[in-house]
């Protein structure tokens, strides 16, 4: 399914995220997942918060740069082999490349969700089946 | 070693008679020759018989580098352009360099004070001048090589680059006299050490160092590293080029060439001169120059002027190092850089906001550019690849213009500080 992911850009830097974290915290919004891509000087986090809308505003009227694109989430077996046979083979196979993902453990026993971003959504979403 | 007895170690009250004659002169010609300083003159009610003491001077209105490019290219001239035997340019902010124009006399006595100038460190016919000043338009090159030659020395012809060639003909020459800026000097020690060369056992025994800012802290590790006696060089191309003043040994500040060149400091912002010993703006009057008078140039460079006499018998006032600039512009591994040139760069780069901020600070001897960008929301996105490709295409867009290389570092909005008024674009981690 496709879900919407926040990306905060903050620079590297002692303190920037926590003052994310505040703002997000203030507002009463969750974070579900979330990965950091880091660079020399600045890094990008990105989020997947229990309510978008409120948490772009909340991050952008604190003077934060933030923005909010379509990404996939995979509901997969939480086993040994699920990644790759669910998502990696399935992708290598149609051809698609993979810019970044991460994943977390369900709620759910035994399931775990795969949060991925590939240029082409539509077609990812045909190579996995959904 | 004193060049010119005469006129360098003049009774003061001498070289102030000699200066009035000299200035009422040269008030005199651009008055009739030169319809932008005739007007000036007449728009204050100045004649040339109004030039009655030195301390009329100040009713003399400023010339300034923005006139010299509403005049470009000769229109400052007060001689034919056919007289003119030699054309030097220095660059400017937007294109427009400002160019300067020589008779065959304003050669001979820019050799005078540039001979003057590497006798003043000790340099005489025996010595062989390795000269690595570029040469062309740039008034630093030529300025040092008919300076030495009219002191008989033997001059290499260097130029700036090719280091490793450079080493080569400082040992096979045995050159003994250094001229560059103070940072190729210490990349041309880095290189030697490189090759195993220790410069202190070579002949090399002095260097004049200028064009860019350099610190007291600077020269000491280049006498150490070099094994050579390192002095201060002043000129700017508005006035004639290097040999506008000169560090003797004694190390005292700067002796300025009086006689050819009137030097004041004023209060920037009033424009009012002041006395002896107090910081401000540099301006100069050049007293003999025939192509290119100038009068009262402000040079935005900040210092004072020290008039007591200088144990190495001139008499001369001296400067002290240049402690700053009125304006902004940067002088970076020896080019002129403005932050509008910078800013102009960036503005043109899709999704740059126009809050920056030029850093500027020497490692390992070399100036280092780097500038702080904040980042749009329009160009910002989850992927690293789109934010990177935009600090390489800033990167490669201020090489091309600037002609020297930058770091780029992307910012959180609003994470440059903002002040009331003019915003403060530059630090200049350099400062003397």
């Amino acid at each position: 399914m496709r879900m919407k992911q926040v990306s905060v850009f903050i620079e590297n830097a002692p303190g920037r995220l926590a003052e994310m974290l505040r703002v997000l915290q203030q507002n009463d919004i969750n974070i579900r997942a979330l990965s950091v891509a880091d660079g020399t000087d600045f890094g990008i986090v990105r989020l997947i918060l229990s309510d978008v809308d409120k948490g772009i505003a909340a991050l952008r009227g604190a003077g934060l740069t933030a923005s909010a694109n379509d990404v996939l989430a995979a509901d997969i077996p939480d086993e040994p082999g699920g990644l790759l046979g669910s998502i990696v083979e399935p992708l290598g196979k149609s051809g698609i490349n993979l810019e970044y993902f991460y994943a977390f453990v369900d709620p759910t026993p035994g399931r775990a969700t795969v949060v991925l971003k590939v240029r082409d959504l539509e077609k990812a979403e045909k190579a996995l089946g959904m | 070693m004193i060049w010119d007895t005469v006129h360098e170690t003049m009774p003061r009250p001498e070289l102030e008679k000699l200066q009035l004659e000299r200035l009422q002169a040269k008030v005199r010609q651009v008055y009739q020759k030169v319809p932008f300083y005739r007007q000036a003159l007449q728009e204050k009610n100045l004649g040339p018989e109004s030039i009655r003491s030195l301390a009329d001077l100040a009713r003399i209105p400023f010339t300034s580098k923005q006139d010299f490019r509403d005049n470009y290219p000769f229109g400052l001239l007060a001689v034919p352009r056919e007289e003119v035997v030699r054309i030097h340019a220095s660059s400017g902010t937007t294109g427009k360099p400002v160019v300067v124009g020589y008779t065959r006399t304003d050669v001979e006595i820019w050799a005078e004070v540039m001979a003057r100038t590497l006798a003043m460190g000790g340099v005489t016919h025996d010595d062989v001048i390795q000269n690595c000043y570029g040469y062309g338009l740039f008034t630093g090159g030529l300025g040092i090589h008919y300076g030495a030659e009219r002191l008989g020395a033997t001059v290499i012809p260097a130029s700036v680059g090719n280091t490793k060639r450079q080493l080569m003909l400082m040992a096979d020459l045995n050159t003994t006299v250094l001229t560059c800026t103070p940072s190729y000097s210490l990349i041309i020690a880095e290189n030697a050490a490189e090759m195993g060369i220790d410069l202190r056992d070579t002949s090399l025994r002095v260097g004049f160092f200028g064009a860019e800012p350099w610190t007291y802290a600077m020269r000491e590790e280049i006498e150490q590293k070099l094994g050579i006696l390192a002095l201060d060089i002043y000129g700017l191309t508005e006035i004639i080029g290097p040999g506008v003043a000169q560090e003797c040994p004694h190390k005292q500040g700067m002796h300025i060439f009086e006689d050819h060149f009137l030097a004041e400091v004023i209060d920037p912002q009033t424009g009012e001169p002041l006395p002896y010993g107090e910081e401000g703006e540099l301006v100069f009057t050049t007293l003999t120059k025939e192509a290119l008078p100038v009068l009262r140039f402000r040079t935005r460079d900040i210092t004072s002027l020290n008039p007591d006499p200088c144990p190495c018998g001139r008499t001369t006032v001296r400067m002290q190092k240049v402690r700053g600039r009125t304006d902004d512009m940067l002088i970076i591994r020896g080019v002129n850089v403005f932050p509008s040139q910078i800013e102009t760069v960036l503005l043109q780069v899709e999704g740059v906001e126009p809050q920056y901020l030029i850093i500027v600070d020497r490692q390992h001897h070399l100036d280092d550019l780097e500038i702080w960008l904040e980042v749009s929301p329009e160009v910002f996105s989850d992927e690293m690849r789109g934010l990177e490709r935009l600090e390489q295409q800033v990167r490669r867009e201020l090489e091309s213009v600037l002609g020297i290389s930058a770091r780029v570092k992307l910012v959180e909005p609003r994470s440059i500080e903002r002040t009331e008024g003019k915003a403060k674009r530059v630090i200049d981690r350099r400062l003397m």
